[in-house]
């Protein structure tokens, strides 16, 4: 059993938890993931690890209510234990000295930018990060990530904070600007991460993104989480889950994210029966 | 001379129509009558190939013996002599092709059905066990050395019986949630139950066996890391986890799964439960199975056990060239799959949304015999056909998953990243030994068992100075 040391609401359905993992958070590194297990009934699923604090011993996750997995985590406390945390799983991020670099984070998505452009900039680069949201009360990390970053650019889909479109309205704008990019990371849902990659294809600024594909064992046992990558196959959970955006299929990619949406939903309505559950508006 | 009984005792088992829908096991073992008839048959013959015939040496004829006379404890005494998991091994070892090979008996009738007696006799044991009678066989006094073994399949699981015997620390490390490698994730539970695998690894437990599960070696932890904090010697049976895919067109359309992902989420994830396990898996119609082993004939019976109307294996050689056993073989065509042999599919098609719907076919002839001494499979042109089908299970086979030998300095690998050890299972690393699929490439049970003893009784030699 791992314990929940930490729980904190981010913002709508966004959570922060802090998990009592000693070995993972070890060897953890920007890039890597978890998979984790709530119960004895539970799916195992993956999640990016947002920091993690080796004298502590704990790993940081941030995830969104999506279904029922995510909804019963989001119901454990502080002090809870969760069955399963396996990790660190996946290839950390390539980090070097390269010189500009723009980290994208869209959503969710912002939380393992964090550890990620702290350690780029820890490494000499000039850290440019875009941060978008959907909303003001979306927002958060925005201190960490300016910690972490040379600066920080904001964005919201309906303008009401920071600037108003998506990151890639800003990110086209830096494109334009005088200054050279040397690297860009992006992670977030992966129409974004797909938008991000068309736009930087044509000016072959090279790309990395983190891909978020369906997965199952997390060690390269069962190819669940395969993705076609340069014309190839590859395990995100072996392979990556770091890859050349412009290689990357994303059509395929999110295909085969939807390939149980009904079955999640029938897990989640059963859920919510269940316990009686109150969605908030 | 007394008259010889040429015919094996039956074993009862559920019929095809009803095991179909269901996920109970298949044969439901022998009673205590039919076990006594059935080694009564056995010659007790002064050569006894049975044993050299066996990968793990199980003494057969005495425990057979100890059935006749109904000292069923006796028999799983000389059985756990040799042989860990017998419950296991009874249910899922190719015995047709090992020790009831080369049965005297084979000569003028059935082998003795040394399987099934096997099983017999660990099943009694499991019981007596539920019923609180738990009788530890012995072990030396700690010798206070530890070993770590990596994985907690089939050879990790043997190595580490012998090890703990033998007076060692034992800590078993398993990168899933839960112990039995391919006994939990990959074997079905209609051929051998999970709750049985889960009462041999208990009973490994007990004896003072411990389990790590979560633990994933080469990335929560390293072999340097082992070695060189608490362990005096590493044992890897990480098994064979990679699979294989064709790299045809559409073989990553959402609906195709590779055998290991299939079972994994239907036997490990209890996703047949479904919604009651959190786990899904899609229920289908009509499933194309690829490939002839045991791991296809285990895909399509599960198949059509989630619901499926109508599931066809399609394997690129004949019958006679099919890797499975013949008993699943014999209890796939029982249950109706549809086997589609000399054919091999060439691409999957999918529709608007990316869910594979067809799957397009070639006819194949047997030309001349190829490495693996099998007539090789040539595609006959012209010969393409579709089928329509809303699930694929790409069943051909795996390799050795690689995180390991990447992670591990110096560790030397061979063809299709096998590790290299030798007769003794020792690797290009002092003090780290290895057997089973990881060595050996993709093989049975037993196989990966028998090596498991092997670098057992090696470790115990290296550390006390004798190799």
């Amino acid at each position: 059993m791992f314990k929940i040391l930490k729980h904190q609401k981010l913002g709508p359905k966004m959570q922060f938890m802090e998990l009592d993992a000693p070995l993972v958070s070890r060897k953890a590194e920007p890039g890597q993931f978890i998979v984790l297990r709530v119960n004895e009934t539970g799916e195992r699923i993956p999640l990016t690890i947002a920091d993690f604090n080796r004298k502590k011993g704990t790993v940081t996750i941030v995830f969104q209510e999506m279904g029922k997995t995510t909804h019963l985590l989001a119901t454990k406390n502080a002090g809870d234990s969760i069955s399963d945390v396996l990790g660190p799983l996946g290839n950390p991020s390539e980090i070097e000295h390269f010189g500009n670099v723009i980290c994208i984070g869209g959503g969710i998505g912002v939380a393992p930018v964090y550890p990620l452009a702290r350690k780029l900039k820890q490494k000499g680069n000039k850290v440019t990060s875009i941060i978008g949201y959907r909303s003001k009360n979306y927002v958060f990390w925005e201190d960490k990530m300016k910690n972490a970053s040379n600066k920080v650019l904001i964005t919201t889909n309906d303008g009401t904070y920071g600037e108003k479109g998506f990151v890639t309205d800003v990110l086209k704008k830096l494109m334009d600007g005088r200054e050279l990019i040397d690297r860009i990371f992006a992670i977030g849902p992966a129409i974004m991460m797909k938008a991000v990659s068309d736009l930087t294809r044509e000016k072959e600024i090279k790309t990395i993104v983190s891909l978020n594909s369906l997965m199952v064992c997390g060690m390269g046992m069962c190819g669940a989480c395969r993705v076609i990558v340069g014309g190839e196959t590859k395990f995100t959970c072996a392979d990556g889950p770091d890859f050349d955006a412009h290689l990357v299929d994303f059509n395929i990619l999110m295909k085969r994210l939807d390939t149980y949406k009904e079955e999640e939903k029938i897990s989640f309505e059963k859920w919510k029966a269940e316990v009686d559950y109150y969605e908030e508006s | 001379m007394k008259n010889l009984n040429k015919k094996q005792v039956t074993m009862q088992e559920q019929s095809a129509e009803e095991r179909k829908h269901n996920f109970n096991e298949v044969p439901l073992g022998y009673s205590k009558e039919e076990a006594i008839l059935e080694a009564s048959r056995c010659l007790q013959c002064s050569t006894h190939p049975c044993i050299d015939g066996c990968p793990v040496h199980i003494n057969i004829p005495d425990f057979i013996k100890a059935i006749k006379e109904d000292n069923v404890q006796l028999a799983i005494d000389i059985i756990h002599k040799s042989d860990s998991l017998p419950a296991v091994t009874g249910r899922v070892c190719p015995q047709e092709d090992q020790c009831q090979a080369v049965c005297i008996m084979g000569k003028v009738g059935d082998p003795i059905a040394i399987g099934r007696l096997e099983r017999y006799a660990a099943d009694w044991d499991l019981q007596n066990r539920e019923g609180g009678k738990i009788k530890l066989p012995t072990k030396e006094k700690s010798n206070g050395k530890n070993i770590a073994i990596v994985g907690s399949g089939p050879s990790g699981l043997a190595c580490a019986g012998d090890l703990i015997k033998n007076g060692y620390n034992v800590t078993v490390f398993e990168g899933f949630h839960k112990t039995g490698g391919v006994l939990a994730y990959g074997i079905p539970e209609f051929r051998l139950p999970k709750s049985i695998v889960q009462e041999e690894i208990n009973m490994l437990n007990k004896f003072g066996v411990k389990f790590a599960t979560d633990a994933l070696i080469g990335k929560t932890l390293t072999i340097q890391e082992l070695m060189r904090d608490e362990f005096d010697a590493v044992f890897i049976g990480a098994g064979a986890g990679l699979p294989r895919f064709m790299h045809i067109p559409g073989e990553n359309l959402a609906g195709v799964y590779s055998a290991n992902e299939f079972l994994t989420r239907v036997n490990l994830m209890k996703a047949y439960k479904f919604p009651q396990y959190d786990t899904p898996i899609k229920i289908a119609k009509k499933v194309a199975v690829i490939g002839g082993g045991n791991v296809a004939m285990d895909s399509a019976r599960t198949a059509l056990r989630l619901g499926a109307e109508h599931v066809f294996l399609i394997y690129r050689r004949s019958r006679k060239e099919m890797p499975a056993r013949n008993e699943e073989i014999l209890h796939a065509e029982e249950e109706g799959i549809d086997f589609n042999l000399l054919t091999n599919p060439v691409r999957y098609v999918g529709d608007e949304k990316g869910f594979v719907k067809t799957i397009e076919c070639i006819k194949m002839r047997l030309g001349e015999k190829d490495a693996s001494g099998r007539r090789r499979p040539i595609p006959i042109d012209g010969s393409e056909f579709t089928l329509d089908i809303d699930q694929v299970i790409v069943a051909i086979g795996t390799t050795p998953n690689p995180i390991i030998p990447r992670t591990t300095a110096g560790l030397k690998t061979g063809h299709h990243g096998v590790i290299l050890a030798d007769e003794n299972g020792a690797t290009s690393v002092k003090g780290v030994f290895a057997g089973g699929d990881i060595v050996t490439g993709a093989a049975t049970v037993i196989t990966a068992m028998g090596a498991g003893r092997k670098a057992a009784d090696s470790i115990d030699k290296y550390l006390k100075g004798k190799i």
